[in-house]
């Protein structure tokens, strides 16, 4: 996270030593683009306000231990797809549930869709890209996770 | 107004109003959503006003004949390429991603330069990558990476391709 900030911040530092009119222009450009994308942006808000109140942590946690390889699989990229997590919350998790037993499969799976599928994130993709291009990008992101998952499966000696 | 404006004025407007009854009537289920937007709010608006200056920043600074060289037709493979390299270095979920990669293709990246960018900025960040390799070990993420690299690149090719033969035109404005 500080990461970003010190690489803007810089970078903003850089462009004002540089030419201070383009980098108003840029500030100029940079408010206009968000404001843009913010109705978007709101409507992503309360979706994932409602979602993840309607799936918590502990649900996920829950599903994901239990059921057999393919089902767990199957279980694990629908949670990915439709909840949001950070990294900093998502691997932890799996960590816990890697000790608990759960298998490599289903944790890639669920972390391989979770940050590839954006069912939450929809209404952002859609306004920049069409309702079109989201879905079909996001069905071959859902397809890819599943082969990650079933390569996963196979290297760890979780199948065959 | 459009009716298109209509309903997302008026589903906004029920979902304030929710909200804001909730509080004042202490119901649990909608106080708890009205908590979840707060936190998810927050969240975003650490990252945002950042991702956003960075992208003034680049439209500004960055010549369209750069981002056709490198990300552009011309660049042939060397475009999939950087597109991973770059998502590479780039912190932040998946809204993050869009926005800069709609820049990128105003800018005169190839549709699918952009996709296989937004899909390696979901799988192959390196500060997340370095987390996860201490949760879950670094076989994990090397199969990861190495499955997902070439499977992105060949979907966002498909899709590309497809739309570019189609005539698809991104949206303008945003």
């Amino acid at each position: 996270m500080y990461y970003l900030y010190i690489v803007a911040g810089l970078a903003l530092l850089t462009s004002f030593i540089a030419n201070r009119g383009k980098s108003l222009k840029a500030l100029k450009l940079a408010l206009k683009r968000f404001l843009a994308i913010l109705p978007a942006f709101i409507s992503m808000l309360i979706l994932v306000s409602i979602v993840l109140f309607l799936i918590p942590d502990t649900v996920i946690t829950h599903y994901l231990g239990s059921g057999g390889k393919f089902t767990g699989v199957i279980i694990a990229s629908f949670f990915g797809s439709i909840t949001m997590m950070p990294g900093f919350i998502a691997f932890p998790l799996c960590g816990i549930l890697l000790e608990k037993g759960v298998l490599y499969m289903v944790l890639s799976a669920f972390t391989t869709t979770l940050m590839m599928v954006g069912i939450l994130t929809f209404p952002i993709e859609k306004a920049y890209f069409g309702t079109r291009v989201t879905i079909l990008r996001n069905i071959f992101s859902f397809l890819i996770a599943l082969i990650i998952a079933a390569m996963t499966g196979i290297f760890f000696g979780e199948i065959l | 107004m459009k009716p298109k404006d209509i309903i997302r004025t008026a589903g906004l407007s029920c979902y304030v109003i929710f909200i804001v009854l909730s509080f004042a009537l202490d119901f649990g289920p909608g106080k708890a959503i009205g908590y979840n937007l707060f936190s998810f709010s927050l969240d975003m608006l650490k990252v945002l006003p950042c991702a956003f200056i960075l992208i003034g920043l680049f439209e500004v600074w960055v010549k369209r004949e750069t981002v056709e060289k490198h990300f552009g037709e011309e660049a042939g493979i060397k475009g999939y390429i950087w597109a991973v390299l770059l998502a590479g270095t780039i912190v932040g979920p998946l809204y993050v991603a869009l926005p800069l990669a709609y820049s990128l293709h105003r800018k005169g990246a190839r549709l699918s330069v952009i996709f296989t960018y937004i899909g390696a900025s979901a799988i192959c960040r390196i500060p997340m990558a370095i987390f996860e390799v201490s949760f879950l070990g670094l076989k994990f993420t090397a199969i990861r990476f190495l499955v997902s690299i070439p499977l992105v690149i060949l979907s966002s090719k498909i899709l590309g391709d497809y739309l570019v033969k189609r005539g698809y035109q991104i949206l303008d404005g945003k």
